[in-house]
């Protein structure tokens, strides 16, 4: 009965996903369904117009954004993957749009279309720093006042650059840069045999970030 | 004499403007370590500006360098008032990608132990709702049952919050004898302190007065603002993932959804009332499904460690666990999105794998990251006093806002 079910929501899902690249032939780069997810590949100067769609049109009805994120892919030329969460609860379906962005490329904001995309936004702004334009108010959000970098980026290390501290002298909290006791332990338990492909490699990250510094 | 003249002859020290004030981090009713800088016109709230992160402890990158079984008690600390709920999600997203089946036997055990972790929420939120509210009491009682059920965690997992109990393939262990009894008896009970609570609390006049008609959320609103959970049931629609894409075995299960009419505080205090009954009845209708089953609570294979009593005897079983607990299993190359009904609303988790030992990229959407961002919309013109019972209502708990 379950497999029933799942079969009979992932032909609507290749019905939604003909529908769309039809509809929307020129801003849809690539579409598929995996794992019984729909996932559509736009291109960044039809975000509004796509988003504006998938919200109004009657076989779409995307009513409620579920999430904004990016994913970080340093050694790609599009750097950064902006992925949207989308929604219905008319229809009850979901979908995922993804738009591959360079880093310096200034992403419009939707918050005109979901008022929910503001804090979204933010984060974004906060964790990757990626811009956005048309935002009113694109400031730090999860970090600290006065924070600098952007930690979810790949080249960003764990640990971070500063400490902080409580200095018993001058009877306030203080930053310190990073001093760790021992090296970071980040054990590589990868097969070598098993043909793992690093995202990047150890000198790699160590150079990036010390060219940042 | 004319208003701007008037205004004109006014000394300094007279003119009116907006006092600014900040409402916490350290107010009892900012539910944990929220700030708000609020732009009050006397009593009336002109600007509400959250300022929130000061729980951050970065848990989306400290799990690009874990494995996925290492990331799994960070979910525990994400919204710590319901720790197996999150967990839930995990799972579920792991299994999906290495198409790991669970056992039926399993599939039972988690949803008791969710049901289990919404009433514990539940009843959190709504004594604590009472208490910003003014009453001292309904805590005391709430949190009386949280300890008993928290009893029910430990019995099962050895940890009264960070259980770590549900695992990719299963559950860790499987429950101890007299538990299922127990977990019974408690049912038995816990209907009475219920109706303490709503004795107390519904028809209070002071109760009342504070939350009918505040905070008012519209079928727009929850659009806009991408509400789930109570935020939208208690606005009339009937919305529950738990229904509407049933994910482990809830399809089996048989409850209803609680509606509120106007989608007042309320209302939603009254939808979580009714929402503890229900997760009552499915956890009876789970004890008696699981007291059936018999057998294995995990699907033992590669992302499943194997059992004490093999590994003793077998070698292949001894590396297996070896290797499952340092290099982790990898899981293949692909994107989910997979969503639970906590018990604050949709709590997803998107993950990007790249076919290692560790996810590429954690994204965790956290209900309460929406349901706080409205908090301007909602308490603006509101009185001062009723931005405690706005945030009380909005069940926010930072272990997950700020992940």
């Amino acid at each position: 009965m379950l497999d029933e079910a799942v079969s009979m929501s992932s032909e609507n899902l290749i019905k939604l996903d003909s529908y769309i690249t039809k509809k929307h032939t020129e801003s849809v780069a690539s579409s598929g369904i995996a794992f019984n997810e729909l996932s559509v590949t736009i291109v960044l100067s039809s975000l509004i117009s796509f988003t504006e769609f998938l919200k109004t049109d009657p076989h779409c009805k995307f009513s409620t954004l579920v999430d904004i994120t990016v994913v970080d892919y340093p050694n790609k030329e599009h750097r950064f993957e902006l992925v949207y969460h989308y929604l219905s609860m008319y229809l009850n379906h979901r979908i995922r749009v993804k738009i591959e962005v360079k880093e310096t490329e200034v992403i419009p904001s939707i918050i005109e279309i979901f008022p929910a995309a503001n804090w979204f936004e933010r984060e974004i702004f906060d964790m990757f720093g990626l811009l956005f334009s048309g935002h009113p108010d694109l400031r730090r959000i999860l970090t600290d006042y006065g924070f600098k970098g952007h930690p979810l980026r790949k080249d960003f290390p764990t640990s971070g650059y500063v400490e902080l501290r409580y200095d018993e002298e001058r009877k306030r909290v203080v930053y310190e840069p990073v001093e760790l006791a021992q090296e970071y332990r980040q054990f590589d338990f990868m097969s070598p045999w098993e043909g793992a492909e690093y995202i990047l490699s150890k000198d790699q990250v160590n150079k990036e970030s010390e060219g940042e510094k | 004499m004319s208003s701007s003249s008037l205004e004109e002859n006014l000394l300094e020290e007279h003119k009116i403007r907006n006092f600014n004030i900040n409402f916490g981090p350290q107010h009892p009713a900012a539910h944990g370590v929220l700030r708000l800088v609020l732009e009050l016109d006397g009593e009336i709230v002109e600007r509400c500006d959250p300022h929130i992160g000061l729980l951050h402890r970065g848990t989306e990158k400290l799990m690009e360098s874990r494995t996925y079984l290492q990331n799994l008690p960070y979910f525990d600390r994400l919204d710590y008032v319901s720790p197996m709920n999150q967990e839930h999600a995990w799972c579920l997203a792991i299994e999906k990608l290495t198409k790991t089946p669970v056992p039926y036997k399993a599939s039972l055990i988690r949803v008791l132990y969710s049901e289990i972790g919404r009433i514990l929420n539940h009843l959190l939120n709504v004594t604590t709702q009472a208490m910003d509210v003014g009453a001292l009491t309904p805590p005391l009682w709430g949190f009386e049952e949280r300890e008993k059920l928290m009893v029910f965690y430990e019995r099962a997992s050895g940890a009264r919050l960070h259980a770590a109990y549900f695992r990719p393939g299963g559950v860790h262990r499987d429950l101890p004898v007299d538990l299922l009894d127990d977990i019974e008896a408690w049912c038995g009970t816990f209907p009475a302190v219920l109706d303490d609570i709503d004795g107390l609390l519904t028809e209070n006049r002071i109760f009342k007065q504070r939350n009918v008609d505040i905070g008012i959320v519209s079928q727009q609103d929850i659009l806009d603002f991408g509400f789930s959970g109570v935020m939208v049931r208690g606005s009339g629609l009937a919305w529950d993932l738990r229904k509407s894409q049933p994910y482990e075995c809830y399809e089996e299960f048989d409850f209803n959804i609680p509606v509120g009419k106007s989608g007042d505080c309320y209302d939603r205090y009254l939808v979580r009332m009714e929402e503890m009954r229900q997760s009552m009845s499915i956890i009876l209708q789970a004890i008696q499904k699981i007291r059936l089953e018999d057998g294995d609570v995990m699907t033992r294979g590669k992302v499943v460690p194997p059992t004490r009593a093999e590994m003793k005897t077998s070698m292949e079983a001894l590396i297996h666990h070896f290797k499952l607990y340092t290099e982790g299993f990898h899981v293949p190359k692909g994107e989910v999105y997979v969503a639970v009904e906590a018990p604050k609303g949709e709590f997803g988790v998107y993950l990007v794998a790249d076919g290692t030992n560790k996810p590429y990229r954690v994204k965790l959407r956290a209900p309460g990251f929406l349901h706080l961002q409205a908090i301007e919309y909602m308490s603006k013109g509101h009185q001062l006093a009723d931005v405690s019972a706005i945030i009380g209502t909005m069940d926010v708990v930072f272990g997950e806002i700020d992940r």
